[in-house]
């Protein structure tokens, strides 16, 4: 006899005699869904809602808490065993573990799988964070880009082919920094080319130098040595400023760069002719709209032909084989 | 069998003192091995031909650190808002600097100090950069270190660029125009560029908040990451030889005077040290 040795009979049995758990009670869901529906109700109905949660949580918490204290209170725990299939004795080491029925897939350790599982829910973690947050930090310089009507009054303020300085609050909302400067000419009514009815015709020219930005200014005599005073209005968009000027054209101040009245470039480092403001005649009132970048300008007045493009920032090309530096322009108004 | 001399009551109290600073020394030590760890820093084997040039590194690292607290400091008072203060018509922002400079208890020197200090930082790392280039401190196994050093000089910058709005006033608001428009004339993308650094199509009130976060919060934290992977370089390649080292160039190196340093919390035991001693023909 060697007592030492398990029988046979024994290690078979080991088999389907594992220790193994009673099986998970559905009562702490039960009670989470009446939690839930509780919380739910108080957004929708307090009375009715609120209170059949509260009845699921509370059935169901009683239930949990006498199915967990079942065995302190002395109930014997009635375990059905786990029961497999009885197999031959040596028919066991051949008969095919559960992975072997996974076919061709290799087989997966534990730490393996859980570093994977962690790098995984670790990127998606950092994915679903990351999204959201680079989103909000980017798409809001790019998203709604309002245009902004500004009131620049009734039209009798405009002498006929004067020149004037206007200063405006382009959105009053944002204040003094949106304080915009452009040049201003009554070119007097034209036939308009569709209706062929006369319309009031300005030119009305942004100064902001297309080299950098900068605010040019222009070259001649203005109010006071003309013997002409500053307009002032004030219109929807706040005060506005009107200062009669004879321009023989303008400079830039930054970096030197020169056009005429027309906007043209006639020296320096700018690229184009400087931008112009789209205008509406509103009620008999001049309004402004956006600006739009102009190539050049041929003739004056309400007779010039302008080359238009959509709007570009300072130092883009619009014409020549430079344009093709700024194939995509970002979303604006 | 000498017999021990009874300490005089003056060691007794030199010990006792020596306890109050080495104990809580060792507690962290024990704990955390920072103390090593600082003195493993502090005290490795540098060339024995180094000079001062080679405390450029460290210089332009204190001018950023000057940086770092003085701005922290300004930022308790600087309010970065376009708005106009109702009461003056002043920008909120412009106000809050001046307040700085002309009310506040040395705000003057702390606005001063960050001020010229930016320039200090911009000076140093060109003068850190030229050192290691003329020395070739770049060369192998140091490529990667001259390149963080570069992204940290662009870093710095970036600061600068982003600081200069701060002060809102007519030469800040012009000199980000013209910088940003710089940026919007790069081929492809610099017109993307521009929007984003704007927040829209023309500076306003977002610009101001988002160069405020960029210049204290984004820049800063890259740079001090960069400053520590800059520095763990440094510590693990070593400091380089200058050109016309005799050690570098395969001379006896001249022998540290290891016998005589008392080691402990202060001094490490050198590398070797023993087995210096211990070398048949060597100096002892």
């Amino acid at each position: 006899m060697e007592p030492e040795q398990p029988s046979p009979d024994a290690e078979h049995e080991s088999l389907h005699e594992e220790a193994h758990l009673p099986p998970p009670s559905l009562y702490p869901i039960g009670f989470a869904i009446g939690i839930v529906v509780l919380l739910v109700g108080l957004v929708i109905d307090p009375m009715l809602i609120s209170s059949i949660g509260a009845a699921i949580a509370i059935v169901f918490g009683i239930l949990w808490a006498r199915d967990a204290t079942r065995e302190l209170r002395g109930e014997t725990v009635v375990l059905e065993p786990e029961r497999r299939e009885l197999k031959e004795a040596g028919e066991g080491a051949a008969a095919a573990p559960a992975d072997e029925e996974e076919g061709a897939l290799p087989p997966v350790s534990r730490s393996a799988f859980l570093e994977g599982a962690t790098l995984g829910l670790g990127a998606v973690i950092g994915a679903v964070i990351t999204v959201p947050v680079a989103g909000f930090a980017v798409l809001p310089a790019f998203l709604d880009q309002e245009v902004h009507k500004v009131d620049l009054g009734p039209l009798e303020t405009f002498p006929l082919g004067q020149w004037l300085i206007a200063t405006f609050v382009l959105d009053p909302a944002e204040g003094e920094v949106s304080r915009r400067t452009a040049f201003v000419r009554n070119n007097g009514l034209v036939a308009d080319p569709q209706t062929k009815q006369q319309v009031p015709s300005f030119t009305i020219i942004s100064n902001h130098c297309v080299h950098l930005g900068c605010p040019v200014q222009a070259n001649g005599p203005t109010g006071a040595i003309l013997g002409k005073p500053t307009i002032h209005e004030r219109t929807a968009n706040g005060p506005v400023e009107f200062v009669p000027v004879v321009p023989a054209g303008y400079g830039c101040p930054c970096h030197g760069g020169q056009y005429d009245p027309e906007g043209n470039r006639i020296a320096g480092p700018p690229v184009r002719a400087l931008d112009r403001y789209a205008y509406e005649i509103d009620n008999g009132r001049l309004v402004l709209l956006s600006v739009y970048s102009v190539s050049h300008v041929v003739g004056t007045g309400a007779q010039a032909k302008i080359y238009k493009y959509k709007t570009y920032g300072p130092g883009q090309h619009v014409d020549g084989p430079e344009q093709w530096f700024y194939p995509l322009s970002p979303p604006q108004h | 069998m000498a017999t021990r001399r009874k300490p005089t009551k003056a060691e007794v109290r030199r010990q006792h003192a020596e306890q109050v600073i080495v104990y809580p020394l060792e507690w962290l030590e024990e704990r955390s091995g920072l103390v090593g760890g600082v003195k493993y820093f502090l005290f490795r084997n540098v060339p024995s031909d180094v000079n001062w040039m080679q405390t450029l590194g460290s210089a332009a690292l204190t001018a950023f650190l000057v940086q770092a607290i003085t701005g922290v400091i300004l930022a308790m008072y600087y309010v970065p808002s376009a708005a106009t203060d109702p009461h003056t018509g002043k920008p909120v922002a412009w106000e809050s600097i001046v307040n700085i400079s002309d009310n506040l208890f040395m705000g003057w020197l702390v606005r001063g100090m960050h001020r010229w200090g930016a320039s200090v930082f911009i000076i140093l790392m060109f003068l850190h950069m030229g050192r290691v280039f003329l020395f070739g401190a770049y060369k192998y196994p140091r490529e990667l270190n001259w390149i963080i050093g570069v992204l940290i000089l662009v870093m710095g910058m970036m600061e600068g660029f982003t600081g200069y709005l701060l002060p809102w006033d007519q030469t800040a608001y012009w000199a980000t125009v013209v910088g940003i428009n710089l940026n919007g004339t790069a081929p492809i993308l610099g017109p993307w560029l521009a929007q984003f650094l704007r927040g829209g199509q023309a500076i306003s009130g977002d610009t101001l908040t988002r160069f405020y976060s960029l210049h204290m919060l984004v820049i800063p934290g890259a740079i001090i990451g960069l400053i520590t992977l800059h520095l763990y370089l440094v510590i693990r390649l070593g400091v380089s030889s200058p050109p016309w080292s005799k050690d570098a160039a395969g001379g006896e190196p001249e022998e540290a005077e290891p016998e005589r340093l008392r080691p402990g919390l202060t001094r490490p035991v050198p590398h070797g040290a023993a087995a210096m001693q211990a070398e048949p023909g060597g100096r002892d």
